[in-house]
This record gives structure tokens, sequence and C-alpha cells, in this order.
């Protein structure tokens, strides 16, 4: 065990260091998040005030937790799609052939994805006044302790989606058919309120919506009415670490199958 | 598992690798159909063949990227299936595809590398930057590989593939890409490896220059090996030299060469081939008896291109598409 760290924690580094030295994604992390929260949150707060919350609550501020999601999903589709490209004709084809354990592997892919998706997460929290939202310490101490869960839990996600796909052609469809739905009815986009019975269900069954709900519990902190009508801090707390868990572990065993 | 006999002991010891009936198959597609040879510790083999022909299925069972599905391969008398793990901290390994990072430095990319086999510290920073300079990439050490040519960044691959001091090299068509020139320049660098180091040095080619410096060769052809032994066994097999004849009509030609000399040539792209000792004789011989007929003749020692082609009756393509191997 004791073997695996150094591997691992380089496999960490590696993400981000190549990740820093592209300035694209680097601009890319920062400014799409903002200009999806922009058009959202600007379209929407005429036509739609989110039930459920305190009067006064703009859809600008509804979202922004939605947003801070956002940036974390689509870090990890970055990773996944970096996996599946590594895997048959670059570097990690050096890693596969070194004597690391496959889990081993994918738990520096998933701590180094995750990695780079707080820094982006931290890099959008710091917009939170501009929401409306004046974060305590311990508000924001929960909230990148809740980021690093959910990170950690999509990138796994993804890793599971990656191991197994021969090719990124057929990841556009997964991540049609999962991953933007699985944000969607989060309650990122919209709170359960109101929404039909079979939509409900959908939300309640989605492992995504507990870490929204412990977001937003995180974020309003000391004022938990404003969180609106979401799962309790600790139970969603709870769902989002055996959802990461149960990612990884399924990650691991994709990995240990493949082939190449 | 010790043999009873000290001899044939100390034997399986001198050896690297010891593949018994090897067989794989991707669905219906077979890619080795029973394949058993060894290979000498501090020997370069080149597995010579063309595309489609089991070299890189080979290459991937050899590097554990395969599963073994059927045979035995044995890597410094670890069984690869049982014992990968093992096997794995033996191998370094150099892919037809890049799989250094280009956006990281050349150092930094053998550190990483290293990092993966749990060295660490000065220790390994040493190592790295021995490498480098052996490899003639000190100056370039701290340039990211996505900034250095075809030949430097094959080298840096080598270099990555050394960090760990593997025992055993194993190498898919190293010099894809690579001018002659640097091509000779790599064999030179394996040939050293050799000498100083006495890694064993497995590796898959299907250009003829490259398998000319290999210690030996082993030629693969629809998943068989159809020959193995040095380059000069391989061409002495062949009767003596190699005429090659340019006709308009090679069919007539060919029957014709048959009745008067009681040789067999064979048809190859059109031009008539005709293994025999004495071949600048014959080559007189050919063109007094059918003036007319004969447009060129070309005459020389046999290389292992005729070898390929006197074993599977087809020419072993592309010896100048350096990129066409998939």
């Amino acid at each position: 065990m004791k073997g695996l760290i150094l591997p691992v924690l380089t496999l960490c580094w590696r993400e981000v260091v190549r990740f820093c030295r592209q300035r694209s994604r680097l601009t890319g992390a920062f400014v799409q998040p903002l200009v999806f929260w922009l058009l959202l949150g600007g379209g929407l707060r005429a036509s739609f005030r989110p039930p459920g919350t305190p009067a006064g609550t703009s859809y600008v501020e509804y979202v922004y937790p939605g947003i801070l999601a956002m940036v974390l999903l689509f870090t990890a589709i970055f990773s996944t799609i970096s996996v599946i490209e590594d895997r048959h004709a670059g570097f990690l084809q050096g890693v596969l052939v070194s004597p690391i354990p496959r889990p081993g592997i994918v738990l520096g892919q998933a701590l180094g994805g995750t990695t780079l998706a707080l820094v982006q997460g931290v890099l959008f929290l710091v917009l939170a006044p501009a929401a409306g939202l004046s974060l305590s310490l311990a508000s924001v101490v929960t909230t990148v302790l809740v980021m690093i869960l959910i990170a950690f839990g999509l990138t796994s996600l993804g890793l599971v989606i990656a191991w197994r796909l021969e090719s990124t052609q057929g990841f556009h469809a997964i991540m049609n058919l999962i991953l933007l739905p699985m944000w969607v009815l989060s309650g990122a986009f919209f709170p359960m309120t109101g929404v039909p019975g079979w939509l409900g269900w959908t939300m309640r069954l989605n492992p995504l919506t507990y870490g929204m709900a412990a977001l937003r519990r995180s974020l309003y902190l000391g004022s938990p009415a404003a969180a609106g009508p979401v799962p309790q801090l600790i139970p969603a707390l709870g769902i989002t670490v055996v959802f990461g868990l149960l990612a990884f572990m399924a990650a691991a065993d994709a990995a240990r199958r493949s082939t190449v | 598992m010790a043999s009873p006999e000290p001899d044939s002991a100390r034997a399986r010891r001198e050896m690297a690798v010891e593949i018994e009936d090897l067989r794989h198959a991707y669905g219906d597609r077979v890619a080795l159909a029973g394949v058993t040879f060894g290979v000498a510790r501090g020997e370069i083999l080149g597995l010579l063949g063309p595309n489609g022909g089991g070299k890189t299925t080979m290459f991937k069972i050899l590097s554990t990227l395969l599963p073994v599905s059927h045979g035995i391969v044995r890597i410094f008398d670890h069984d690869i299936r049982r014992e990968a793990h093992h096997v794995r901290s033996h191998l370094g390994v150099v892919f037809q595809h890049p799989s250094l990072d280009p956006k990281l430095t050349a150092m930094e990319n053998l550190l990483h590398h290293g990092h993966l086999y749990g060295l660490r510290g000065p220790a390994l920073r040493g190592r790295a930057e021995a490498l480098l300079c052996r490899l003639g990439l000190a100056e370039r050490a701290r340039d990211r590989v996505e900034t250095l040519s075809g030949g430097l960044t094959r080298r840096t691959e080598l270099a990555r593939a050394l960090v760990h001091q593997p025992d055993l090299l194993l190498l898919d068509e190293p010099s894809t890409g690579l001018d002659p020139g640097a091509r000779r320049d790599f064999s030179g660098y394996l040939a050293q490896l050799r000498d100083q180091d006495r890694i064993t040095v497995v590796l898959t080619t299907h250009l003829l220059d490259e398998a000319e410096r290999c210690d030996r060769v082993g030629i693969l052809h629809q998943g068989k090996l159809v020959a193995l032994g040095t380059p000069d066994e391989l061409k002495a097999k062949l009767g003596g030299d190699v005429v090659v004849i340019h006709s308009g009509s090679p069919e007539g030609l060919r029957v014709r060469i048959r009745e008067r000399f009681g040789c067999e040539p064979v048809l190859v792209d059109g031009s008539l081939r005709v293994e025999r000792p004495r071949g600048h004789e014959f080559v007189r011989e050919v063109v007094d008896a059918f003036p007319g007929e004969v447009k060129s003749v070309t005459y020389g020692k046999p290389t292992l291109e005729d070898v390929f082609v006197h074993l599977t009756g087809r020419r072993l393509w592309g010896e100048g598409a350096n990129g066409g191997a998939v």
C-alpha cells in the first residue's frame, strides 16, 4: 500500500501540470461557467422565480450553486475524454505496462480530476458575492469539502465510462444521455417542488441531486431556509460519499477488465 | 519447478524470454497460430513481417497489455500470466505511438516514469540526467516534448523506457517515422545497451535495414514464425545469389527458363526471381538464351526481403513506407 502513494501522487501531479500549461483550458475553465451563469441567470430571471425559496431570491442566485456543480461536471467530462485518448496512443500506454495495479492508476486519475475540478470550483466560488451570497468561513470550508466529494464522484463516474469505451465517438452519446441529464435533473436548474411525479422520482433517484443539496446546504449554512426544500446536509453528504465510493469501485473494476 | 538436469536449468537461466505454442485470436481472426521460440539474455531479436503478420499481437502479449489466452510465455523464468506484476518491473517498453506527455519536458517525463516504478529523489534525477546525456538529449532536457523533432522524441521515448533499469526492452516498430540515418543511430544505441548493460532487446519491424542490424531475426507471417536465425543464416538458406529478371512476357519466359535450366523461377510483382549459386554466370546464360525477352536483369546477394519472398511467395511491402504500420 505504501508503495502506491508515490505513483498515485505523480499521476495526479501530471494532470495538474498539463492543465496549467494549456492556456485555452485555463481560460475556458473560468470563462465558460461565467458565461453559462450570465446567460441562464440573466435569461430566466424575469420568467422564473424558484418555488420554495424565500421571497426575493432571484434566479441568478438560485442557479449559482447549479453552475458550481456544472464546473465540476465539465471537468470530469474532460478527464474522461483524455483517458480514452491516452489509453490507445498516448501517455497511459507506459503507465499500463508499469507494475502499478490498475486501481492505483484509477485512483491517480480520479484524484487528478478532482484536484482540477476543485481549483476551478474555488475560482468560481470567489464570485459568490456577485450572486448575492455572503459566505462565512465555516460555509466556505464546508462548500469546498462538498465540492471535493462531488468532484471525486463525478470523475470516477466518468472513468467508469472511459475505461469501457474504445473511442471518444461513443462518449458523446453517453454524455448526452447520462451526464447532462444528471445535471439538469439534480435541482441545479430547477427545484423538485411542483414537478410531475415521475420527474420528481427521477430526481430523487439521481445521485447528483444529493450532491447538489449538500452544496446548497453548505452555501446557506447559516440560514437553512434560504437553501429551499432540499435534503438535509448530513444525509445528502452520506449519499454523496457512498456514490463516490461505488463509482470509484466500478471504475477500478472496468480498468481491471480492460485489455488495452 | 526446478529442472532435474543442471544443464537445462542453467540454460533456462540464460534465457530472457521463452514462448511455447502461443496462440491468439481476435474473434474469428487468428493473429498468432502457435508460435514457439526463445530469446537469449543480451541478444537483440527482431520480429520481421508485414502488417497483420502477428508482430503487434506478440508485442502486446510480451508487454502484458494482452493476456495470454493459449500457450506459455516466461520472462526471466517468470510466467507472464501468473506473475505479471513481477514481470512488469523487469520490462522497458517503447510503443509505436508516442507515449510521452507532450506538455511535460523530457526530464519531467523521465522523472514521472521513475516515480511509477517507485524511484525518487537524487538517485532518480541522477539516473535520468545520465540517460539523457548518453542519448544526446542533455541540452533539450528542459524543453517540452512537443517542441522536439521526431528523432529526438524517439530517443526520449527510449530514455523513458530505460529509467528504471529494465532487463528486457520491448520496442514496437521503434523507427516508425525516422529517416534511415536516424534509424541507424537508434540501432546504434540499442547495440550499446546490449554490450554495456547486457539488456535483452525484442523489437518488431517491417523495415529490412532495421532487421539486418539485429542479432537474430524471426519472420512472422500469417501468425506463424516461418524462420528464425541470424540474418546471415537466413540468407544462406537461399541457394546462393538472387537474380531478378524483368520481361515483357514473364509467364512465357518462366516456362522457357524452367525447360532450359531446370530451375523454378518465382513470379513476384510481375518479375521473375531465381535463386542460384554463381548468379553472375546465370545472368549471362539467360540473356544469351532469350535475347529479345529480357528487359533488364538484376543480380545480388540475397537480402532479408529475398528470404521473405522465398518463404512466403510474397513481397514484404513498403520498404519506403515508414508510417504505414497500423
